[in-house]
Order: structure tokens, then C-alpha cells, then sequence
């Protein structure tokens, strides 16, 4: 394979790094903010 | 060999050229964001004893049987990890931890807890042990220049996924009703969408190829840091070696100093502070637990990358060592206040998490990358261990003092001083570790994974 067609390939797979991530930090937000709001009883309680 | 085979062999999995191994923790993340579920095994209790007539006990049957699984499938299945591949891993997890849940489900749908028990526990808790290590060896391959970085993303995840499974599991009970019909829904869709989103992780794993290398990146630099070798340990002999054992003991004392406060935080805030101006209210003693959640899962992350700088060794004399003066500082602060003690208690966590985050990289700079997902796998008994004996000391003592008729910190102030003791050991055993002699090591020919390497196009 040609270093020109890695970098293509390279390129080709942003849309999939960006999926990859969403995948798991989209749930991952989730439950950090259910958590957050979970912590400010402590401060509130 | 069938195509079946095929697919998950390791073969089929090794990453092109141009492959990102920035595209490996999401999945790895996959898989321990769903697998961490197991943690928030408690949302389904109350509703199980209700609609089951079950004891607590008997509700949290399916929960211990997981938990003993994780400990014994991660014990003995490390190695045939190793040789199928991180795809048939993360496949064999998925399986089993999505088949636990449907098989739970068919045990609400036909009244029969032992359905629930048997998914649940024995199948799902298979899933939790093969699904736990099966990332690790892959991510310290892809990331020799940063493993405490790279294993505290994927075990950060394992803390994270009960982060999301509470309040998902908990939402869903409420729309589905919490009698068995309600209750086997909720399985079946928890059973369904882990099965999609772990097969994810599955598809998008790889294995770099054997002569890849980060880009810049030089092995040599690596290997002159103390107590960091180029060479490979099989998991083995790295049971016959006193590194092992020592890192055996370092875990199950730093996983037990930990495990004690986060099993009874919220008793524990309330009764430190019963008798003061200020008492601890019920929601904020649970504001108190998330707070220690949150602690739990960032310092898997901080302390664990931080280790990549200042070295496995060094960290874990931190852990052990500035753990053990914490603990000091509740026992002889005990009127300090409220701010004193949650600080105290925050960092503790975060070294509790921490210690099971930055423990493979420790394994990959002794026993090398070879079989390190194995030999990680079978350290893992030490959580087993630690897993009974820090809620045992905790709960045994504060019972004996309730009974003597003491009540507030008093209740605490012996179990803290065990566990002082117990970091001392751990910090001892930390400072007996030792560079792995050589009649251990494999030759290239046994390890070939290792073949020499040239430098690739890493980011």
C-alpha cells in the first residue's frame, strides 16, 4: 500500500473515529450528569 | 477452518497500516460501560424481593454468583484470551452477559428465580470475567509509550457503566412496572440493547501488527526506566515469580482499605456525624455515595495516566502510602467536620479506583505484553479476596462496637486503624517488588507476537 492511499484511508476513517467515540461517551455523559445531580444533595441536604 | 472461525480469529483482526489505535478505547469502552453494569445490580432488588418474596439475601444471589464468575472465568480463561483474540473475547462476553439477561427475563416471565440466579449469576457473570480482561493485553500493545493511560480508560469504563445502568435501569422500571412482567421486560431490553452495543467494541477492535510501533516511539527508551522490560513473561511463570505474588498482595490490600469505606459510606457520614450541630441528612449521605462514585471512576483515570510519568512503582507508594496517613488523619480528626472527612474520603476512593486501573500497566512493565491480559486475569482473585474481607472487617467491628454500646466515629476508629495496617503491608510488599530474573523469560520463538519491530505510523 502506497503512503498516498494510507493517508486516503486515514481520512476516509474520520467518520468512524467520530462515531466510535460518540458511541460511548454519549451514554457516558448520561450518567456522569445523573450523577452530578445525585452529588448536589450532599451539598444541599 | 470454517468462516465462522474466521471472523473472530486473531488473525482477521490484525489492523492495516493505516488504522487509528485511537479507535481501540471506544472499544474497550464498550464493553466495560456495559459489563460495569453489574454494579447497579442493586436497582433490581427491592423489586425482585417484592414481586418474588425474597430475602435480601436471596436477592442478591444473582449478584454474588457474578461476581465469583468474573473472579474465576477472568482466572482461568486468560489465556485462551490471549490465543483467540480480543474479538472472540469481546464476542464471548457479549454472549454471555446478553444471554444472562434474556435468560433472567424467561425466569420472571415463568416465576423461576433459579432462571434469574442461573442467567444472571453463572452466564452473565462468565460475560463479566472474559469481558473485563479482554481488552487489556490489546490496549498495552497499542499504547507501549502510555499503558496506565490507555488501561485507566477501558477500566474507568468498568466504574462508568454502572454510572449510566442506575438511572437507565431504574427509569425503566418505572415504565415497565416493577411486578415480574415489568421486571422480565426491563431484563429482555437490557439483555437486547447490551448485545447491540457491545458487539460494536467486538467489530471494532484490532491487534496492531506485530512489527507496529507507535510513530517516534523507541522501545530502548522504555526499557532503560527501572522495573520496565522489553521481555516476555508467560502468565505461567509469572505465578512462579515473587513480583507476582507481592502485586497479588499490593491490590487485595489497597482494593480492601477502599472497599471498606464505599460499602458503608452512607451509614458511615451519618453515624461520624450523628451527634454533632450539623447531622447528615439521608439525601445528602447519598449525595455523599455518588460524590465517592465520582471519585472512584476519575482517579481509574488521573492517577492511572499520571503513573505513565512518574512510574508503577512510585504510584502505588502513593496510593499505599499517602492512603494510610488519610486514614490517619479521620482517626484522629474526628471533630474536624464535615469537609475534612469528605476530602479524606474522596482521595481514598480515588486510590481504590486507581489501584485496579494501573495494575496491567505494573503487569506489562514486569512480565511484559505476551500474556498480560492473562496474568492480569488471574490477579484478579486478589478482588475476590478483598471483596470479602473489607466489608467483613468494616461491618464485623462497627457491629461488635454497636453492641458495646458505642455509637458516632467510635464505631469506626478501630476497623480505620486496621486498614492503616493493612496499607503499611501493601506498601511493604510494593517496595519488595523487583525486576523479573531472566530464567523466566520467553525466547522470541515462544513469544512471537514479539518479533522485532520497525517503527510504524502510529497516531
Amino acid at each position: 500500500m502506497t503512503m498516498a492511499a494510507t493517508e486516503q484511508d486515514r481520512t476516509n476513517r474520520i467518520p468512524l473515529m467520530i462515531l466510535a467515540w460518540a458511541w460511548v461517551t454519549l451514554p457516558f455523559l448520561y450518567g456522569v450528569f445523573e450523577l452530578i445531580r445525585k452529588v448536589a444533595q450532599l451539598f444541599n441536604g | 477452518m470454517s468462516t465462522r472461525e474466521g471472523f473472530f480469529d486473531r488473525s482477521r483482526t490484525v489492523a492495516p497500516p493505516s488504522w487509528s489505535r485511537w479507535l481501540i478505547p471506544p472499544a474497550a469502552l464498550s464493553i466495560h460501560l456495559s459489563i460495569g453494569q453489574a454494579y447497579a445490580w442493586s436497582v433490581f432488588k427491592p423489586p425482585l424481593e417484592s414481586s418474588m418474596n425474597l430475602s435480601g439475601k436471596g436477592s442478591a444471589l444473582p449478584f454474588q454468583l457474578a461476581i465469583v464468575m468474573l473472579g474465576l472465568s477472568a482466572a482461568f480463561g486468560g489465556t485462551l484470551v490471549e490465543r483467540k483474540g480480543p474479538r472472540w473475547a469481546m464476542f464471548v462476553s457479549m454472549a454471555c452477559f446478553s444471554s444472562g439477561f434474556l435468560i433472567s427475563a424467561l425466569g420472571m416471565a415463568l416465576s423461576q428465580y433459579w432462571l434469574v440466579v442461573f442467567g444472571y449469576g453463572f452466564v452473565g457473570g462468565i460475560g463479566l470475567g472474559i469481558g473485563y480482561i479482554s481488552p487489556v493485553s490489546t490496549l498495552v500493545k497499542w499504547f507501549p509509550d502510555r499503558p496506565g493511560m490507555a488501561t485507566g480508560i477501558a477500566i474507568m469504563g468498568f466504574g462508568g457503566g454502572a454510572l449510566i445502568a442506575s438511572p437507565w435501569s431504574t427509569q425503566m422500571l418505572s415504565s415497565f412496572g416493577t411486578d415480574k412482567g415489568g421486571i422480565a421486560e426491563t431484563f429482555l431490553v437490557h439483555g437486547i440493547v447490551y448485545a447491540v452495543f457491545m458487539s460494536f467494541g467486538a467489530l471494532l477492535v484490532r491487534v496492531p501488527a506485530p512489527d507496529w510501533l507507535p510513530a517516534g516511539w523507541d522501545p530502548r527508551q522504555v526499557a532503560e526506566k527501572p522495573l520496565v522490560t522489553n521481555a516476555n513473561v508467560s502468565a505461567r511463570n509469572a505465578l512462579r515469580t515473587p513480583q507476582f505474588w507481592c502485586l497479588w498482595v499490593v491490590l487485595c490490600l489497597n482494593v480492601t482499605a477502599g472497599i471498606g469505606i464505599l460499602e458503608k459510606a452512607a451509614p458511615m457520614i451519618t453515624d461520624f456525624f450523628a451527634h454533632t450541630s450539623a447531622p447528615v441528612s439521608a439525601s445528602a449521605a447519598a449525595g455523599f455515595v455518588a460524590l465517592l462514585s465520582l471519585s472512584n471512576m476519575l482517579g481509574r483515570l488521573g492517577w492511572s495516566a499520571f503513573s505513565d510519568v512518574i512510574g508503577r512503582k512510585n504510584i502505588y507508594r502513593f496510593y499505599l502510602g499517602a492512603g494510610a496517613l488519610i486514614y490517619l488523619i479521620i482517626a484522629l480528626t474526628q471533630n474536624a467536620g464535615k469537609p475534612v472527612f469528605i476530602i479524606c474520603a474522596v482521595v481514598i476512593l480515588s486510590f481504590y479506583g486507581a489501584g485496579f486501573s494501573t495494575i496491567p500497566a505494573y503487569l506489562k512493565d514486569l512480565f511484559g505484553s505476551y500474556q498480560v491480559g492473562a496474568i492480569h486475569g488471574r490477579l484478579l482473585t486478589a478482588w475476590s479476596v478483598a471483596g470479602v474481607a473489607g466489608p467483613l472487617i468494616i461491618d464485623g467491628i462497627a457491629d461488635a462496637q454497636k453492641n458495646a454500646g458505642k455509637t458516632g466515629p467510635a464505631l469506626y476508629t478501630e476497623s480505620i486503624y486496621i486498614m492503616i495496617g493493612l496499607l503499611v503491608i501493601g506498601f511493604i510488599a510494593n517496595e519488595l517488588v523487583r525486576p523479573v530474573h531472566t530464567k523466566h523469560h520467553e525466547t522470541p520463538m515462544e513469544a512471537p507476537e514479539q518479533a522485532p519491530a520497525s517503527a510504524g505510523k502510529g497516531e
